[in-house]
């Protein structure tokens, strides 16, 4: 599904990511662990398409060059980023945003957008699962929400607008341990084998909800270690000082 | 979105121009002029005494030069100062009577004025260049008492109603723009809400400068008697052309006890182009009298269009426990200038005043809120809130704020809050994340940021503005 080829970027000259190499299939479940300052939240930039990168290298997802494709276009046909920092956009509703969203996403799919009613009942559905009151939904988007909230809210979305690939940037920092297991049910659930995820993290403690199949290890902006599950336990107790 | 569809869709879509046959007063501005418009409006005597009064008053008073937006001189000799289409230069009796072609022209604009598709339970008086043209839905109001006429019709039907009040918000002698205004206006609205009398729908005017070096001096006049209620909306268009054109209106509000008016307008006159040439010189004086207790007067303005805005729609607070209120977007684009604002005065006691303010402005314009709050030594327990907010698209445009405060009641509060924001790439990037495109995004964003303001709109044009606010916003980012 996704394919990153010696991927380097550079910000006003600055290497962030220096030659990275990365191949996700639909079903499996990839985690970015780091410190920080390493260029997680740059590659989740890049494969979004995040303006302002100097990039070279090769990222093909579902045999489609993304260079190719703007922002929007990278969204419709399925990449999703949970913001590592949710954005907030005063006098507009939450709801509208979502429902906004949603249509832009499935008029470029040639699908028939939804109806306000059928929306709401998706909303409805999706809501509950995540524990979020509905109340919340009509307030504008992230304003004077908490951490935690924002949060959840950016799973609600991914769930909502059902991505083939979806990017978790740090989407367990800030959350305490029940928000966390919610964010965490809210991805297993949505887990099927059409569908991939890459989540980047600070921490073993979200692994501990989510199984991943591979976790590498970023470091100046490179991967320098594959593993299977184990590896989270390990650097929980070594830290990444062997890879900096 | 490629750049032959950005233009397309950049493109101010009320620019034609309608090619009628014009009847004219010769250019320049004179007594001879004067006596033209009164005569050829058969007016009656005292009314065309008033114009010449204060033209006279106009020889002594200077072209006030202390606004933001500066402009190259005008010659008001230069310009015509009546242009009626000779077709309804004789007010036509019915709607058959007028020129097809501009009954095409209000077709064009969205504004049907044949009976059969009038908008939905609006009635819409048309004013082309000089004159007004069609008023629709008169029978169902006057059978409420409800006057809603051009006001040159004011003038011959209702000449108490006019003498008592025109005049009696915006002096004769106010300032240059008022005074040439009434020396020379030459068509406009008039409505008149008898006492507890609900106006049973939206009564709105469309204002379309046709006619090239023409000026427009239109002149409103509302009155609210006691306990009555009426919302008005205006809405104003203007063909692409190359040369400047000065619209200079008066609008008069008069609210008696317990009585509320409801003043909206979507002011899309032709901005100019993205060089800065042409576009409308809109100076206009709005004010509105709280005259009687307990009465509200409620300013709520969303304008788009003009190379420079230049206006105060003000309330002046005289009946205790009157409210008066301003709602505001204003967004300036490429060259366009706007210095907009509102004056709050209080005289009443328990008064209230509140004011919203939202300025936008992109490209290389430049966008000023300016705004006077008084509370007068007598206004004991009055309040004013403002609060002013600007959204700056891109690093060329300008945003300021000046608030002049001045309370001489010490049971008086007044609170201003102002915020200044740059549309954000972080936020942009987010909506195009979730699959919106830059257009959709920039819309999202500034209708958000707009909120307050257009909430305050009848729903038909809430919508309406919703949607201007996108399109003249369109190719301003990225
Ligand atoms: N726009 C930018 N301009 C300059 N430096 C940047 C920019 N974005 C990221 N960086 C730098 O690149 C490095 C990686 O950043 P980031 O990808 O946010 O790291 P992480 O998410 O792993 O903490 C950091 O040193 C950061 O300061
Ligand atoms: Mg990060």
């Amino acid at each position: 599904m996704l394919n990153i080829k010696n991927l380097e970027a550079k910000v006003d000259n600055k290497h962030i990511l220096n030659g990275l190499n990365l191949n996700i299939k639909p079903g499996e479940v990839h985690a970015i662990m780091g410190p920080n300052g390493s260029g997680k939240s740059t590659l989740a930039n890049i494969l979004s398409g995040k303006n302002g990168y100097e990039t070279k290298g090769e990222i093909n997802f579902d045999g489609q060059n993304l260079s190719e494709l703007s922002t929007e276009e990278r969204a419709q046909k399925g990449i999703f980023l949970a913001f590592q920092y949710p954005l907030e956009i005063p006098g507009v509703n939450t709801n509208v945003f979502l429902r906004t969203s949603l249509n832009s996403i499935r008029k470029a799919r040639s699908e028939k957008e939804l109806d306000t009613l059928s929306f709401l009942k998706l909303v409805k559905e999706k809501s509950s699962e995540l524990g979020i009151d509905e109340k919340f939904l009509s307030r504008q988007l992230n304003v004077g929400f908490s951490g935690g909230e924002k949060k959840k809210n950016e799973i609600l979305q991914m769930k909502i607008l059902q991505p083939k690939l979806a990017i978790l940037d740090e989407t367990d920092s800030g959350l305490d341990i029940d928000a966390l297991r919610i964010v965490a049910d809210g991805v297993n659930s949505y887990k099927n084998k059409y569908n991939a995820f890459l989540i980047i993290t600070h921490y073993q403690r979200l692994l501990d909800y989510i199984k991943p199949d591979f976790i590498h290890v970023l470091s100046k902006g490179k991967i320098v270690k594959t593993g299977n599950a184990e590896l989270g336990v390990e650097l929980e107790k070594t830290g990444y000082a062997n890879f900096t | 979105m490629k750049t032959e569809d950005l233009k397309n869709t950049q493109e101010y879509k009320y620019g034609f121009s309608t090619d009628v046959e014009n009847i004219r007063a010769p250019k320049g501005l004179n007594e001879d002029t004067i006596k033209f418009i009164s005569k050829i409006k058969k007016e009656p005597k005292w009314m065309l005494e008033w114009r010449l009064k204060a033209f006279n008053r106009l020889k002594i008073l200077k072209e006030p030069d202390w606004q933001k937006p500066k402009y190259p001189k005008i010659n008001y000799q230069d310009l015509y100062y009546y242009s009626a289409p000779k077709s309804v230069s004789e007010k036509p009796k019915s709607l058959d009577e007028i020129d097809p072609k501009i009954l095409e022209t209000y077709k064009k604009l969205g504004i049907p004025l044949d009976e059969q598709k009038k908008l939905n339970g609006i009635a819409v008086d048309a004013v082309f260049d000089s004159v007004s043209v069609a008023t629709t839905f008169k029978d169902e109001l006057t059978k409420k008492g409800i006057i809603f006429c051009s006001i040159s019709e004011a003038i011959q039907k209702h000449p108490d109603l006019v003498k008592k009040y025109l005049g009696s918000v915006i002096p004769l002698s106010d300032h240059y723009f008022a005074t040439l205004n009434s020396a020379v206006f030459t068509d406009g609205s008039f409505v008149y809400i008898p006492p507890n009398t609900k106006c049973p729908m939206e009564l709105s005017t469309y204002f379309r400068i046709n006619a090239s070096e023409t000026g427009q001096f239109e002149r409103t006049l509302i009155i609210a008697d006691k306990g009555s209620y009426v919302s008005y909306l205006e809405g104003c268009t203007a063909p692409m052309r190359d040369e400047n054109q000065l619209h200079a209106a008066n609008v008069e509000l008069v609210a008696l006890d317990d009585a509320e008016i409801k003043y909206s307008t979507v002011q899309n006159w032709y901005p100019g182009d993205e060089n800065g040439v042409g576009g409308i010189y809109n100076f206009v004086t709005k004010r509105g009298a709280c005259r009687g207790k307990n009465s509200k007067i409620s300013w709520t303005q969303v304008e788009t269009g003009s190379a420079i805005t230049w206006k105060y729609p003000s309330c002046i607070l005289q009946g205790d426990n009157s409210v008066g209120e301003f709602y505001s977007i204003a967004i300036t684009n490429n060259h366009q200038k706007a210095d907009t604002g509102t004056k709050m005065i209080h005289l009443g006691k328990n008064t209230k005043s509140k004011i919203i303010s939202k300025g936008i402005s992109a490209g290389k314009a430049d966008n000023m809120y300016r705004g006077l709050v008084e509370i007068k030594n007598k206004a004991s327990n009055s309040r004013n809130y403002t609060q002013c907010d600007s959204l700056l698209m891109g690093n060329k445009c300008g945003a300021h704020t000046i608030p002049y405060i001045k309370n001489n009641n010490s049971t008086s509060t007044i609170e201003h809050e102002a915020t200044t924001t740059k549309i954000n790439e972080e936020q942009l990037y987010y909506c195009n994340q979730r699959g919106l495109d830059q257009e959709e995004a920039v819309s999202l964003i500034v209708n958000g940021f707009c909120k307050d303001v257009l909430q305050q709109l009848p729903m038909e044009f809430a919508v309406e503005a919703q949607k201007l606010v996108a399109i003249s916003l369109e190719g301003s980012v990225g």
